[in-house]
């Protein structure tokens, strides 16, 4: 059981090698944490600029600036990113960072298995990108990648996107063995599964998920590959295959990607409210059970992303009954954390903030969906803005915000050093402002009608999609004040005591340590009561 | 530990194989519901159905596409017929290679709506097999089928959809039309 | 600091209490009634859901940013030790899930409806192509294909955008108003999606696949639509265009478009001048080409080649006959366009192409008759 835990003392006799191999060869839980968030910070402003390619081009009716070949180019990878490269791979950061302090473990149960999972990433985002500057362009299809666009119809360049979605997808599955592991088998003595944090228990059950999907991706693009390559038919109807079976496939992955991608805010969202409230969080028990419910049932809804493709009847009413049903665990969230905060003794430092938005503005995003699982209002919103405004809520104010919201929480840990609170207060409201002005709009303009991937549009859409460009362009700057506020609060500013949040000690054991924790912390296990 | 590094390595291989699990999952739940309008080969109607229930006329509607402005001429030589449930009906088609070259083409069905495939037996039809056409040559093929009484009473129509597919690059072993 | 709170409570109730307002505006905000009654329920399900969806808003963020207001610690509140209430959590799971089958049972209703498979009256196969919609009526064996009509030069900021931009079509399709129609839907390539709004119909167009949907229109009118459904380039350009018109005005549209069928094909039989050819080639060119080959024949290559200075179309006439009538393979280039455009549009296009830009001067300047088209395709017929 304790096998990798060191047998020797840390105090200070080798702290981290020297020099850029420190980075290459790290087998260190809190190295790696930090490799997986500086990558993710990187991806954001690429995936970002792509947004903004886009937004410029949407900010007029007519073709500007670019042609719609590369605007396809562009909300592919946008998409690719951002999901992959950003979201997924952050939260990774954060689990390496805080799973093996919050349990009181020495480190990740596999720690050379956790540096490879790293590397994997810049390997396959290094071919994605650089399949924009092929001659035949990069991924065109959507992120989403439906056959036969993506297969008989897709540029040469289609293979390099296969291969760099198997090795997104190993990075994935690897990172979760990891994880489930270390949760299941290195938790500190006293420290029972429904003792654990919650953040934790988020995790756990993301990466069962990641377990049970990722693979389901890797072999829908496998398929892909032996159709375009080797003269199969899956997705080929003149061989006896379907078009649609690739969507059925996809999405059965697809569907709880989505839930990996916002399970883990769910688990930060619970630790900052607890903290800030200074009471503790309302509804444990229920929440693991939401989370376990929301998991399972993620399973079988994945059809809602395809009423129009012409399902039978029954096979609409069941996803659309099985989908309205997900709306019962995931609100049962939302009451327990409003529950927490009330008759709480609440201050608003920039975590709050954010944890807050958090709340609100995916409850929006919650509402659209509800709102998309109407199968025949659906026949209205399929394919057009109002389900790009949905996924933007749920995603940007949604997992964008809790993973902020998680680092402004823990960075004084991880340097010992208090953010500027000011700056992180600027950047929480302009941001909170900017993302409304962005995808609000959006509803509007899908509702009237303006579909979805399109590079140009009639005029009666042209007001919205200025208010939703300008929206946009602020909200891309704001980001790159968060950088300027991540690098000061590493280099200079208050020092933070191992609490760091009034009352955070009770909390979790990661505010017994020091700020910053030593390179090996718990090389002892602490008992747990 | 191991123990759990080995379950889960086991699990990712499992869904690994679960993902290609769905593809024979999907065709025959496809045959089951009639999603897609998805037709499986030959079959008849069941003896038990026969005298159960009355028959009825239903309209049957021929519908044909190239797919990707596949060159051959192919209609069908009417466009729709009325027929009773339960009675063997044949329905010609005409395909012409009107190109210089020696072509194979794939005829896929599919019936609409979905629900009414189940019922929509065929008993012989050019869509089962490949067909190599020669540069110039012209056949009359046939499609015999017949519309099982159990049928629902609220399908009033069914459409059959033939999309025809240039298959010659793909195919080594064709049949051959028209011998 | 604590201003800011207040602010905030009040700033989101105010964004939330002008949506209503907003809301009950022209449909630039909000989804289309529509003209049929499946349109209309449709609409009206999406509002009820809206409504409900709002006032959970107004309770669950009303309680939220009151206790957010209410026990800020810098107005002195207390925290309370609780953090558990087995009633509560019932309580509020079960109103949840009811609110939920007070949803469930009008979505029901209004999704059986829509699932009509009975009889049309008149039944249309809609094929969508990349990039245009083909049209065609089973009953009355009538055909063509319907491409976008916005300029090029419109959409390239060269000249002012029209107010149909982006939502005009050279051939709409023509329907009878209080008459079921039933479409049959399918794609030619890749997956496309047809939808009109004001029908409240769309059903994706996957190929080697037929789906259904149907509509009967009350209203005579213009309704357009679009494709919603990623197919490639020129996803954003193939809009829907249908024209509801009286029964008696679709009979005499149809008599027409047959009438000019035949009008088509005596046209090939004519003898043309290189003129009358070069001018309707013209017109075909900026119909069917410029989208790839671009207006000034330059194209975009190394996808789509250019025209202007192209050895084939400067001196290779059979080869150019052959690429106009078979396509280029693999799928994703040139489409068999001998299977879209009759013989004089092909004939006249290549004979605009020979003798447009500096092919003029450049290249052999010939021109190719209808008549040299339907010796083509007779060419290898036994």
């Amino acid at each position: 059981m304790s096998t990798i835990v060191e047998t020797h003392d840390d105090h200070g006799h080798h702290g981290p090698a020297k020099g850029l191999t420190r980075w290459l060869f790290t087998t260190n839980h809190k190295d790696i944490g930090t490799l997986y968030l500086w990558f993710s910070f990187l991806m954001l402003f690429i995936g970002g600029a792509m947004a903004m390619v886009i937004r410029a081009e949407l900010f007029e009716p007519g073709l500007q600036i670019i042609e719609p070949e590369f605007f396809n180019q562009m909300t592919t990878n946008h998409g690719l990113i951002m999901v992959f490269g950003v979201i997924m791979p952050a939260f990774v950061g954060l689990a390496n960072w805080m799973i093996p302090m919050q349990i009181g473990a020495p480190d990740m149960a596999l720690p050379r298995l956790n540096n490879l999972s790293f590397w994997l990433l810049p390997m396959a985002f290094g071919i994605l990108i650089s399949t924009l500057f092929m001659e035949a362009g990069g991924p065109n299809f959507g992120w989403t990648f439906y056959a036969p666009l993506s297969t008989t119809y897709a540029p040469e360049t289609v293979t390099f996107f296969i291969f760099s979605v198997h090795i997104m997808g190993a990075s994935s599955i690897l990172g979760s063995i990891n994880i489930i592991t270390t949760i299941l088998n290195m938790r500190a003595p006293g420290m029972t599964l429904m003792k654990m944090p919650l953040f934790v228990w988020s995790w756990l059950i993301t990466a069962y998920l990641l377990i049970a999907v990722m693979p389901v991706l890797a072999g829908a693009v496998t398929m892909m590959l032996m159709d375009i390559h080797f003269g199969t038919s899956f997705f080929n109807a003149a061989g006896g295959g379907d078009p649609v079976l690739f969507q059925h496939i996809f999405w059965f992955f697809g569907h709880p990607e989505v839930y990996i991608m916002i399970l883990p805010a769910f688990g930060i969202a619970s630790h900052i409210i607890e903290t800030f409230s200074r009471k503790p969080l309302f509804g444990y028990t229920s929440m693991v059970y939401a989370l376990t419910s929301i998991a399972i049932l993620s399973f079988v809804v994945w059809a809602h992303h395809m009423f129009t493709v012409g399902m039978p009847l029954a096979g609409e009413l069941f996803f659309m009954y099985s989908t309205m049903l997900i709306a019962i665990p995931t609100g049962v969230k939302v009451f327990n954390w409003i529950a927490t905060m009330f008759k709480g003794s609440i201050s608003f430092e920039t975590p709050m903030l954010f944890a807050i938005a958090f709340v609100a503005l995916f409850t929006i995003g919650g509402f659209s969906g509800l709102m998309l699982a109407i199968v025949p209002a659906d026949f209205q919103y399929h394919d057009t803005y109002f389900v790009v405004a949905h996924f933007h809520y749920v995603l940007v104010p949604g997992s964008l915000f809790g993973i902020i919201a998680g680092v402004y929480y823990w960075i004084p840990k991880w340097t010992g050093i208090m953010y500027d609170e000011i700056l992180g207060k600027l950047h929480f409201w302009l941001s909170f402002i900017s993302v409304n002005l962005t995808f609000f709009p959006m509803h509007f303009v899908g509702l009237a009608g303006m579909p979805r991937r399109y590079p140009d549009y009639a005029l009666q859409f042209a007001d919205f999609n200025a208010i939703i460009s300008v929206g946009a362009f602020i909200f891309g700057l704001t980001q790159l004040l968060f950088l300027f506020i991540v690098i000061k609060s590493i280099r200079a500013g208050k020092k933070a005591n191992s609490e760091v949040w009034e009352g955070a000690g009770e909390l979790g054991l990661e505010w017994t340590l020091d700020s910053p924790p030593s390179y090996h912390t718990f090389t002892v296990q602490p008992q747990v009561k | 530990m191991g123990k759990t590094v080995r379950n889960l390595i086991l699990s990712t291989i499992g869904m690994f194989a679960f993902g290609f699990l769905l593809v024979p999952i999907y065709d025959v739940f496809c045959e089951i519901t009639g999603l897609n309008g998805k037709v499986t080969g030959p079959s008849y109607v069941s003896e038990e159905s026969e005298g159960i229930f009355d028959k009825r006329e239903v309209l049957v509607q021929f519908i044909t596409h190239n797919n990707e402005s596949m060159p051959w001429t192919f209609k069908s030589q009417v466009t729709q017929v009325r027929v009773n449930t339960g009675e063997q009906q044949e329905a010609f088609f005409i395909f012409e290679n009107t190109t210089d070259k020696d072509m194979i083409g794939q005829v896929i069905p599919s019936v609409s709506p979905g629900r009414g495939a189940q019922y929509f037996h065929k008993t012989e039809c050019f869509c089962f097999e490949s067909q190599l056409l020669k540069s110039g040559q012209r056949v009359e093929l046939p499609v015999r089928f017949i519309i099982d009484p159990a049928m629902p009473k609220d399908i009033g129509s069914l459409s059959l959809g033939y999309t025809l597919f240039d298959i010659t690059k793909s195919t080594e072993k064709p049949s051959l039309a028209g011998l | 600091m604590e201003l800011f709170k207040f602010f905030f409570h009040r700033l989101l109730v105010v964004f939330l209490g002008l949506i209503p307002f907003s809301l009950f505006a022209d449909w630039d905000l909000n989804m289309t009634r529509g003209v049929t009654e499946t349109s209309l329920e449709i609409f009206n399900l999406h509002m009820l859901i809206f409504w409900i969806c709002v006032w959970i808003g107004v309770v669950v963020f009303g309680i939220m940013f009151w206790s957010l207001f209410k026990y800020r610690k810098s107005s002195g509140a207390v925290a309370a030790k609780f953090d558990d209430n087995f009633w509560l959590e019932i309580g509020w799971t079960v109103a949840a899930t009811l609110i939920l089958v007070v949803m469930a049972i009008p979505s029901t209703q209004v999704l059986v409806k829509a699932y009509d498979d009975s009889e049309g009256e008149i039944n249309i196969m809609v094929t969508g192509y990349q990039w245009k919609w083909q049209y065609k009526y089973l009953e009355d064996n009538v055909a063509f294909f319907s491409n976008l009509a916005t300029d090029d030069e419109a959409i390239h900021n060269r000249i002012p955008k029209g107010e149909l931009y982006l939502r005009e079509v050279d051939e709409p399709l023509v329907i009878p108003i209080n008459t079921k129609i039933r479409f049959l839907i399918t794609g030619n390539d890749v997956i496309h999606s047809f939808w009109v709004p004001d029908f409240a119909v769309k059903q994706d167009a996957v190929p080697g696949f037929i789906n259904t949907a149907w509509t009967n229109v009350p209203k005579p009118g213009i309704y357009r639509g679009n494709c919603t459904e990623l197919c490639g380039i020129n996803h954003a350009f193939m809009p829907v265009v249908v024209r509801a018109v009286e029964k008696e005005e679709y009979t005499a549209w149809v008599a027409e478009k047959i009438a000019l069928a035949e009008v088509e094909k005596l046209l090939t039989e004519k003898e043309w001048t290189k003129e009358e050819l070069i001018e309707r080639g013209e017109k075909v060119y900026t119909k069917n080409c410029v989208a790839c080959h671009q207006v000034n024949g330059k194209g975009i290559p190394p996808v789509f080649p250019a025209l202007d200075g192209s050895n084939i179309v400067m001196s290779d006439t059979s080869r150019q006959i052959e690429i106009l009538m078979e396509g280029v393979g693999p799928s994703y280039a040139m489409q068999a366009f001998g299977k879209q455009l009759g013989e004089v549009d092909i004939a006249s296009v290549i004979t605009y192409t020979k003798n447009a830009w500096s092919n003029k001067e450049k290249g052999d300047g010939k021109e190719v008759t209808p008549k040299d088209i339907v010796e083509y395709k007779k060419r290898i017929k036994l």
